[in-house]
């Protein structure tokens, strides 16, 4: 008891020194520095509708290159933690008549969902990591829903060191033609899609990049959700 | 005085610090850090915020002065994903450490005292 009342107090004390904080930072009040910058230039600089994109992939691209290393470095570490030699999924029942029909309808359409959403990256609210984390729940569907199925793993690994490898290939290809990592030359020294902006095929290498991100995220969050999933069997 | 639109974001914030503080399960505390995080991307997003204007998304009849910050919306993206990358790490440390000691109890987890 006296354990939570010291909590609630120091809580107390914690959120007041937060809201001290904001106390000076208006609601809904305008300041924009370096984004406004962004925003006027985003067109013409990267081709993309979609201000935020363009700061991932373009202005952040090599950020985003370390937070991709960061999943991969969680993906991996998930599966150090839980290495056995023997690993089976150890669910009798099936799913029922609901879960497998719903599951046999939806998951072609789910997949195809997760691809509009990294493709048009550029266009509509999304991106790589949201389409990919779609693509993985489409995985885990299957996975509820039978209890035989198993991702296929070999080509899923290789899927995965391949697209992260383009993603660097597509930087040094930046960084050979243009002079630094990630250049965007398909849209710099191309200028392909000027008259598209707005569509699908318009905004540089954002839907390349994207669609390498979207497979990565989509392949990893699956291989995550497969080593939850099992567990060891004794012999 | 604070705006009232961020006592949403503080109270999530203090809510999983709640659960952090005095949950002993260690399945609750990785549920009060999610929370957490959802505060705090909330608070970052609300920050970024512009009174009128609409998301920025260059379309038609959203000119570069008629959207709202998207700096901060890139880096909660940024941070959505690696809190789920860092979940799935500490639930599977949970789940080691439930093999090997049978509860998630973090006061009979003995090797987690200092």
């Amino acid at each position: 008891m006296l354990k939570r009342a010291l909590a609630i107090i120091s809580l107390l004390l914690i959120g007041y020194w937060i809201a001290q904080g904001l106390a000076g930072v208006p609601f809904g009040q305008d300041r924009m520095l370096v984004a406004q910058y962004y925003l006027d230039h985003v067109k013409e600089q990267t081709g993309a509708v979609n201000a935020v994109t363009a700061i991932v992939v373009n202005y952040r691209g090599f950020d985003t290159l370390g937070e991709v290393t960061v999943l991969f470095i969680a993906s991996t570490g998930v599966g150090a933690l839980l290495w056995r030699r023997k690993k089976q999924r150890t669910a009798k029942t099936e799913g029922s008549i609901v879960l497998t029909t719903g599951t046999r309808l939806l998951v072609p359409f789910v997949m195809l969902f997760g691809a509009y959403i990294f493709i048009h990256g550029h266009l509509t609210p999304g991106g790589g990591f949201p389409g990919g984390a779609t693509i993985a729940t489409a995985f885990l569907l299957l996975y509820m829903a039978f209890t035989a199925y198993e991702i296929p793993h070999k080509a899923f690994e290789k899927t995965e060191g391949a697209v992260g490898m383009a993603y660097v290939l597509v930087g040094l290809i930046g960084l050979a033609i243009g002079g630094y990592f990630l250049y965007d030359w398909i849209w710099q020294d191309w200028g392909f899609g000027v008259d598209n902006i707005g569509r699908l095929l318009s905004g540089g290498f954002i839907p390349i990049i994207y669609t390498i991100i979207g497979l990565k995220v989509g392949t990893e969050l699956s291989g995550i959700i497969d080593n939850m999933v099992k567990e060891e069997v004794s012999e | 005085m604070i705006s009232v639109y961020y006592f949403g974001a503080i109270s999530l914030i203090l809510i999983g610090l709640y659960a952090v503080l005095v949950k002993k399960n260690l399945l609750k505390m990785l549920i009060g850090l999610s929370i957490m995080e959802t505060g705090v991307n909330l608070l970052l997003v609300s920050i970024g915020y512009v009174a009128g204007r609409s998301a920025p998304i260059l379309s038609e009849g959203i000119g570069p002065n008629q959207a709202v910050d998207p700096i901060p919306q890139a880096l909660v993206l940024t941070a959505i994903v690696i809190g789920v990358a860092t979940t799935a790490m500490a639930l599977s440390v949970a789940m080691i450490l439930h093999e090997k000691y049978g509860t998630l109890n973090v006061e009979e987890i003995r090797r987690l005292r200092g």
